[in-house]
């Protein structure tokens, strides 16, 4: 390697190891993904051309900013903002890990130099040995239990307190790697995926987001029963819950009986998990009335699909020509028409919460809406993301690395003890903060003052 | 009477706490600084009480309809008001600089006065997709790092005020207003110490958000506008901390990146919603 190639080198790993290059990072990748939130991402080309020109949407789709976030460039600036990360930590790592494991037991005159806060105090009629366990059990006291080095005449005391805030930012950068780790495990072994199952019926495959094959379960999903309920009162109409019962069948067993599946509690199996995302209504309804013939007091029970004519006694027909679950605050509710042997068709409608209702109608017939049942298929999200408890386990470093970083402060003290001329004993004192120096003051001032009364005493 | 006149009186109280704090910067009176001051923990107060009183209201509504108040676009901002408060009681606890409150609870009070005259303020019952405890726990995290982001924007304020006053140096006096307000060292520390509380909470905000949509949706991130626009405010935050470190850009540039973050907060907040579609339509129903 020659000198230029090496120069080279340590250009590209400085680089890599600046501070700046990671605030301009963050504000490059601040920045640019505002764009993803202003152009609608991963679109049809037929929809990008409703709302733009065609130039513009070449220009657009050239650039990749109708799907920026899984671009060549935006994935280059997390790259790079991830190579920051790991440069920082490499090159700063070593001389904390030092710093915690191998502290300066016998500081030298030029240490103290370097501590905000110190202190120097004259004792005079003690011994180095009196005044240093004076120090020792003051400091152990107050702060934490010293190590005592000798050299020559003098003593040294060291105490620290939490040497390991100091890792707290590093775990911080480390966590996000493992995020970026556990996305793209799932990004290489996971998929997305949705499947509609009508009630009744089963299935074994799943369709990928944006894919023409299915993929293989290995194993059955059936869909016992889906219903939608509705709150009542003034806030009739609006959904309350959706609930798919779902079985699966693995293996010729059943192995998961009719587990209710409603949004925000999904069903996991085989590391395979099913959210309830959406439904849909198919075939015609079943309904049963009851038909009184007010002439004759007759009452018979009809059943049949929606849009099917039933025969009334005494001739004619009944046909239910629409049908709701929730028709305004009433509840299930159904549109008749009825076809009388001779003459126009006529049309009303029956509420299931008010069987007694159509009698006031008055015509030939009261009919009571018994039941109606809708057929539905429940949507099904379906989600496999090996990664996930990854990214969980990144997230959770995440945040204890930042609060250890933040509100934890590796503090130190220093103690010297020499003897000075004349058989007085100077003690020398000092301390450090990683963090909050203000409160370290503070404290320092006070370990300080104990020092001095102790040692007058 | 009911929570929502309770929240008037609130309103009313941030808002006599807010001109007396700019009487106090005009006239220096200590003694309407500590009314102010009064009347900003005591409309705090009312304002818990509040929030407890509407939660309880909601189990009074029939059909099954109680939930903590922090669903919709109403609850949400009046939520953040009271964050805000809580963020300056806390500051105010800490370095008692009274100044700070003329630029902290204006925030609150335009809150509430929003809250109060133009959003739908009915109890209405959770959609499938929000009955979730994640939601409460999703809801608090977010709003106190907003809050936390609203107290450093307006100490960020008084800095470059300060700063630009007295001509950059950073301790020398200045006369007028400029005299009650804390110093410029003090006024960096303070947006450092209030994004530092805010920049965890963020976070947890964000992933409280990611396990909730993977709990409900099955994908932690989507790219959705909100989350995008969540990580991009995570991403200045995470550049002011870095700031701090770097030469050529502590001082203005650090109190500028404070400004543009709390920016970007309210349009991650707001803006979204009310300018660009995604999966937090809470604005919509309302």
């Amino acid at each position: 390697m020659s000198a230029k190639d090496r120069n080279l080198l340590t250009a590209f790993w400085d680089f890599f190891c600046s501070l700046k290059l990671t605030i301009v990072t963050l504000i490059l990748l601040a920045m640019t993904s505002i764009i993803g939130t202003v152009v609608q991402q991963g679109r049809a080309p037929q929809d990008y051309l409703k709302e733009y020109s065609e130039t513009t949407f070449r220009v657009l789709s050239t650039l990749k900013f109708t799907d920026m976030y899984h671009s060549w460039w935006f994935l280059g600036l997390l790259e790079i903002f991830a190579l920051n990360l790991i440069a920082c930590s490499i090159k700063r790592l070593p001389r904390v890990w030092k710093t915690v494991r191998e502290p300066v037991l016998v500081p030298a005159e030029s240490l103290y130099r370097t501590l905000a806060n110190t202190e120097e105090v004259v004792v005079k009629g003690q011994s180095v040995a009196q005044v240093a366990e004076t120090s020792r059990a003051l400091l152990g006291k107050t702060f934490a239990a010293p190590v005592v080095s000798a050299e020559g005449e003098k003593v040294h005391l060291f105490a620290q307190k939490m040497p390991w805030a100091r890792f707290g930012v590093y775990v911080t950068h480390l966590s996000i790697l493992i995020i970026f780790a556990g996305a793209i495990l799932g990004s290489l072994w996971g998929y997305k995926a949705y499947v509609n199952i009508v009630e009744g019926t089963a299935t074994n495959q799943v369709w990928p987001r944006g894919e023409e094959k299915p993929i293989d379960l290995g194993f059955q999903v059936r869909c016992d029963d889906f219903s939608v309920s509705f709150y009542g009162g003034e806030n009739a109409g609006r959904p309350k819950e959706f609930k798919s019962l779902l079985s699966i069948i693995d293996g010729g067993k059943t192995v998961v009986d009719q587990r209710p599946v409603i949004v925000n509690d999904p069903l996991t199996y085989k590391g395979i998990t099913f959210y309830q995302a959406s439904y849909g209504t198919t075939g015609e309804p079943n309904v049963r009335l009851r038909v009184t013939e007010r002439a004759s007091g007759v009452v018979k029970e009809l059943s049949g699909r929606q849009g099917q004519p039933l025969p009334l006694p005494g001739g004619g027909t009944v046909r239910v020509a629409d049908s709701t679950a929730a028709f305004q605050s009433f509840g299930p509710a159904a549109r008749l028409e009825v076809t009388p042997p001779s003459g126009a068709a006529r049309s009303f409608v029956v509420l299931q919460k008010f069987p007694e209702f159509d009698a006031q109608r008055g015509g030939a017939y009261i009919f009571s809406l018994l039941d109606l049942q809708q057929s539905y298929y429940t949507g099904l999200q379906v989600a496999k993301d090996p990664g996930v408890w990854v990214v969980w386990l990144g997230c959770a470093l995440l945040v204890l690395g930042s609060l250890v970083a933040f509100f934890l402060s590796h503090r130190r003290i220093w103690v010297t003890i020499q003897p000075l001329a004349g058989g007085k004993v100077g003690v020398k004192l000092g301390g450090s903060a990683h963090r909050n120096q203000p409160a370290f003051e503070i404290f320092f001032d006070e370990v300080k003052k104990q020092l001095r009364d102790e040692l007058a005493a | 009477m009911d929570s929502t006149q309770l929240f008037n009186i609130v309103t009313i109280a941030y808002f006599s706490s807010m001109v007396l704090f700019v009487v106090y910067l005009a006239t220096r009176s200590k003694v309407v600084a500590t009314i102010a001051n009064v009347l900003a923990y005591g409309g705090w107060l009312a304002h818990t009480a509040a929030i407890g009183w509407r939660w309880y209201e909601s189990y009074q509504v029939p059909g099954g309809v109680g939930h903590a108040p922090l669903s919709n676009l109403y609850e949400s901002v009046v939520f953040f008001s009271w964050t805000i408060l809580l963020i300056y009681i806390l500051i105010d606890l800490k370095y008692r600089q009274r100044a700070v409150g003329a630029f902290v609870i204006p925030f609150a009070f335009l809150g509430m006065t929003w809250a109060q005259l133009n959003l739908n303020d009915a109890i209405e019952p959770l959609v499938p997709a929000l009955q979730s405890n994640w939601l409460t726990y999703h809801v608090i995290t977010c709003f106190l790092g907003y809050a936390a982001f609203a107290v450093a924007c307006g100490v960020s304020i008084m800095y470059l005020i300060k700063v630009g006053k007295e001509g950059g140096s950073g301790n020398a006096p200045a006369g007028g207003i400029l005299a009650l307000f804390p110093s410029a060292k003090m006024l960096d520390d303070i947006n450092y110490k209030a994004i530092m509380i805010g920049f965890p909470l963020l976070s947890l905000g964000i992933i409280t958000g990611a396990a909730w949509a993977n709990y409900a949706w099955g994908t932690y991130w989507s790219w959705d506008p909100k989350e995008t626009w969540s990580l991009i405010v995570w991403f200045i935050y995470a550049a002011f901390l870095h700031a701090r470190f770097t030469r050529g850009w502590v001082g203005k540039r650090a109190a500028w990146l404070s400004i543009i973050g709390f920016a970007a907060t309210i349009f991650c907040y707001l803006g979204v919603n009310l300018v660009l579609s995604g999966l937090h339509s809470y604005g919509g129903g309302g």
